[in-house]
């Protein structure tokens, strides 16, 4: 009865969605605006359609039907309640419908805030967002039907699998797709504004907000992912460049891309389509993530052909591929430039060596992703990139664009002398030079290394300045420091917002560099009372003990302790986690955390019958914490400019009212 | 080796096997000398730049599976015999294909993997300036218009004062008088 029901909501949210594409198209064309918003409400109704559909099967997941064939796969009867919700995107069904649901959020939303003051873009934004919205459900529908049913009722269901049990791992795949399904919207109205011709900025004015929230979510989901991989995985790491990881990169170094060069847009009506094209291909890369992680095609080209999912993903890009490169050279008069670069050194041609720049790492990580994919129908045999070549190839890249960072917020709009410029930037370069003088006197080595640390503190240097100017400026005019700096940021959110942004990225390239070139790590095997050492750091075994948890878990927990120079500053608890059911082990790492660096440990192996002795994997990871605290930096950064302007939107809304809607 | 010597051990004639023993104990004794116990860390850094065909994009030396376990204890079983770390990269590429290796040789097809961002960075560094160029070209001859037009565009709002020398400057105080 429930699977039926939920079946049936999502049915219906079916039928919604293709009768809005059909009469938002037949409303625009035959020019009746009842038809138009007769599909706005059809494509609002997907959305507690779906809800009703998400709420039945994370009922069904609470009450242990295990008649649904999905309920089985990810629970069990004695997983506590928050894993029974959270087994919603547990696996594949799920996290389908789960995407369904996240899509029919956005597009409700954007479509009945936008409704007012957009009526001319909305009929094909309505349409375009259907579209996608009607693969989706037909996919959750006809061919990963979360409600299917199994023939015999089991008794007991397979469970959630382990590593999805960790708090970071509940809200990392969330996160991830609300940044995902987010850049339909920017998508949807920038192909309105192709199809209808409506031009200008404002499919960008419109869709600003929803983008940052697209693009905050989506760090979001990179950042706790990182951090869950180590915290849970236990490989001293965070970023493996796994093609799963670089799914979800990929979209977003696009959509950054696109983040950036709409600026231009905005101040100079240039590269609008550029613009479009950006767009266009975080949508696509969007989609395209999503196939790689639902397909399983890089582990296998044959699980391509195996599953269904493949093929109907890979028609589904090409489809909307087509039709945004035919409405685009459709368009491709219209959308040429009137006006001209005046300066190879001004604002605008800063974003676009910004766009040059992540466009080359985004283009090296696609291919070095799908190498797997090629290699294996060309010459047969699975050819497979490690992180070390991902790191030649992209290291270069990614220090020529913090150094942009820093000096790209120098130069002006229409022209900037390179003079002055230059002028500006001695200082702040010999300082970085003197810094990195000290780093060399405190013993640090390695052309990449101190290079890296002078690029990287030359830009922190030059966007504390920025701060620091603007600041002053407003202290000129009789504020007072505290009141002239959050001013500042009040004035203009979406620049400092930026600049905050920045902050961010510069103190994690600090972190990177740190862990990347200065990780060290030693495997050893102690007895109790042994002693390893690493670093400034000692460590003593003191023994270790096997317990059983909650579930089916059985925890084997050793202790040691810690000196810092001799001096004890505490003792860690690596463990190991053994899920008796699924026989599946893992490592959770314990350590001792500064700003400095971590002491990471791990244990490896533990044998209770051969005498007391266990192996370790210990790590140093120096300023491994910079790269959560530039997490957290960047996100506050993006707060600050999302949050919605007050001032900014009434003179946006009262430009826009006379010509929109002349009536109301 | 071991093998031989404990086979000619079972002989009769202990003699021959003793001489025979000798002679093969000077041939051994540098290969012996290597066969010393492997450390951890020897082991994990030949494993790092390993995968096993297993477990997807996991590094051997981290992998916690058995398997890797089973692959690591045959590292060491290498490097003690005397293998080098890269004849033991080698062993297992040739077992399993350049698949399992970390840094995938330069060669054969591989070689899109350095060729292709190359030829696209620089291709595309070259239609890049070009458009840069061809932007600026035509820009150069509406220039003097467009100086004017943007000195009224940078600071319309307010006054029609020229752009300070001092670019920063100009631009803050524009935006300072704009709120």
């Amino acid at each position: 009865m429930i699977p039926d029901l939920g079946y049936l909501a999502l049915l219906l949210a079916l039928v919604a969605a293709v009768f809005s594409a059909v009469a938002a198209y037949y409303g625009r064309h035959t020019n009746q605006p009842r038809w138009v918003e007769s599909a706005r409400n059809a494509t609002i109704a997907t959305f507690p359609l779906i809800t009703i559909a998400c709420l039945l099967m994370i009922y069904s997941l609470l009450t242990s039907d295990f008649s649904i064939e999905y309920v089985w796969r990810v629970s069990s009867r004695d997983m506590p309640t928050y894993l029974k919700v959270t087994a919603l995107w547990g696996g594949q069904a799920g996290s389908l419908l789960f995407w369904n649901f996240l899509l029919s959020i956005f597009t409700a939303a954007s479509m009945a805030r936008n409704w007012s003051k957009q009526r001319e873009l909305m009929p094909y934004a309505l349409m375009v967002a259907s579209f996608t919205q009607i693969f989706f459900i037909a996919i959750s529908l006809f061919v990963e039907n979360p409600f299917a049913r199994l023939a015999a009722v089991p008794i007991e269901g397979n469970g959630l699998n382990p590593l999805l049990r960790h708090p970071g791992m509940i809200i990392h795949p969330p996160m991830l797709y609300l940044g995902f399904v987010g850049f339909t919207i920017p998508y949807a109205f920038a192909m309105s504004a192709l199809i209808s011709g409506k031009l200008d900025d404002v499919w960008i004015k419109i869709t600003r907000r929803w983008t940052l929230v697209a693009w905050l979510f989506l760090s979001l989901g990179l950042v706790l992912g990182g951090r869950w991989a180590y915290d849970v995985l236990g490989w001293g790491g965070y970023w493996a460049w796994d093609p799963v990881e670089n799914a979800s990169f990929l979209p977003w170094l696009a959509g950054t891309a696109f983040l950036h060069s709409v600026m231009i847009q905005e101040k100079r009506n240039m590269f609008k389509m550029w613009n479009m094209f950006l767009i266009l291909l975080t949508y696509s890369l969007v989609i395209y993530g999503t196939f790689i992680v639902r397909s399983g095609v890089i582990s296998s080209v044959h699980a391509f052909a195996q599953s269904q999912i493949g093929p109907l993903f890979f028609g589904f890009i090409a489809i909307m591929f087509v039709f945004s490169a035919y409405w685009m050279l459709n368009r491709r008069e219209d959308l040429r430039s009137t006006n001209r670069l005046n300066s190879l050194i001004s604002r605008e041609a800063a974003f676009l060596y910004n766009n040059f720049l992540i466009l080359a790492i985004l283009l090296v990580v696609f291919l070095f992703t799908n190498y797997p994919i090629f290699s294996e129908l060309v010459t047969g045999e699975k050819g497979f990139v490690g992180p070390p070549v991902y790191e030649q190839a992209l290291g270069p890249l990614f220090l020529l664009l913090v150094l942009l960072m820093g000096v790209a917020p120098l130069t002006m709009w229409y022209r900037s002398s390179a003079q002055r410029i230059g002028m500006s930037l001695r200082w702040p370069a010999l300082g970085a030079l003197v810094f990195v003088g000290i780093l060399f006197a405190l013993n640090i080595r390695g052309w990449g290394a101190l290079l890296g640390f002078w690029v990287v503190s030359f830009s922190l240097i030059l966007t504390l300045l920025e701060f620091w100017k603007g600041t002053r400026a407003r202290m000129k005019r009789g504020e007072k420091p505290f009141a002239a700096f959050s001013n500042l940021m009040a004035r203009n959110r979406r620049r400092y917002g930026g600049y905050w942004i920045h902050l961010g990225v510069i103190v994690m390239a600090f972190g990177i560099i740190g862990v990347e070139i200065f990780q060290e790590q030693t495997q050893i095997r102690l007895g109790v009372g042994e002693t390893a050492t690493l670093g400034r750091y000692e460590m003593q075994f003191l023994g270790a003990t096997r317990y059983p948890g909650p579930d089916d878990l059985l925890i084997t927990e050793a202790t040691v302790d810690v000196y810092d120079n001799g001096k004890y500053v505490g003792q860690l608890k690596p463990r190991d986690e053994l899920y008796t059911r699924t026989n599946q082990p893992m490592t959770i790492p314990d350590a001792r955390s500064t700003l400095v660096e971590d002491f990471y440990v791990i244990m490896v192996n533990w044998e209770p019958t051969s005498a007391d002795q266990a192996t370790f994997r210990i790590y140093l990871n120096p300023l491994i914490n910079w790269v959560w605290a530039g997490g957290l930096i960047f996100v506050f950064g993006t707060l600050i400019a999302a949050w919605p302007d007050p001032t900014v939107e009434r003179s946006f809304a009262r430009r826009q009212r006379p010509v929109v809607m002349p009536t109301d | 080796m071991r093998m031989i010597v404990l086979n000619f051990l079972r002989l009769k004639h202990l003699g021959t096997a003793a001489l025979f023993l000798l002679g093969l104990l000077l041939l051994v004794t540098p290969a012996l000398a290597q066969d010393v116990p492997v450390t951890d860390d020897e082991v994990n850094a030949v494993a790092k730049d390993l995968f096993c065909p297993v477990c997807e994009s996991t590094p051997l030396d981290v992998c916690p599976t058995q398997a890797c376990a089973d692959w690591r204890e045959l590292i060491r079983e290498k490097l003690s015999e005397g293998s080098t770390p890269q004849e033991v990269q080698a062993y297992f590429a040739r077992q399993y294909g350049d698949g399992v290796l970390a840094n995938p040789p330069k060669s054969g097809f591989n070689l899109i993997l350095w060729l292709l961002p190359v030829v696209a960075v620089v291709l595309g560094g070259v239609f890049f300036t070009r458009f840069m160029r061809s932007l600026r070209a035509s820009a150069a001859g509406v220039d003097e218009a467009i100086e004017e037009d943007v000195a009224e565009t940078a600071v319309s709002t307010t006054s029609k004062q020229p752009l300070s020398p001092d670019d920063f400057k100009a631009r803050l105080e524009e935006e300072l008088r704009n709120r």
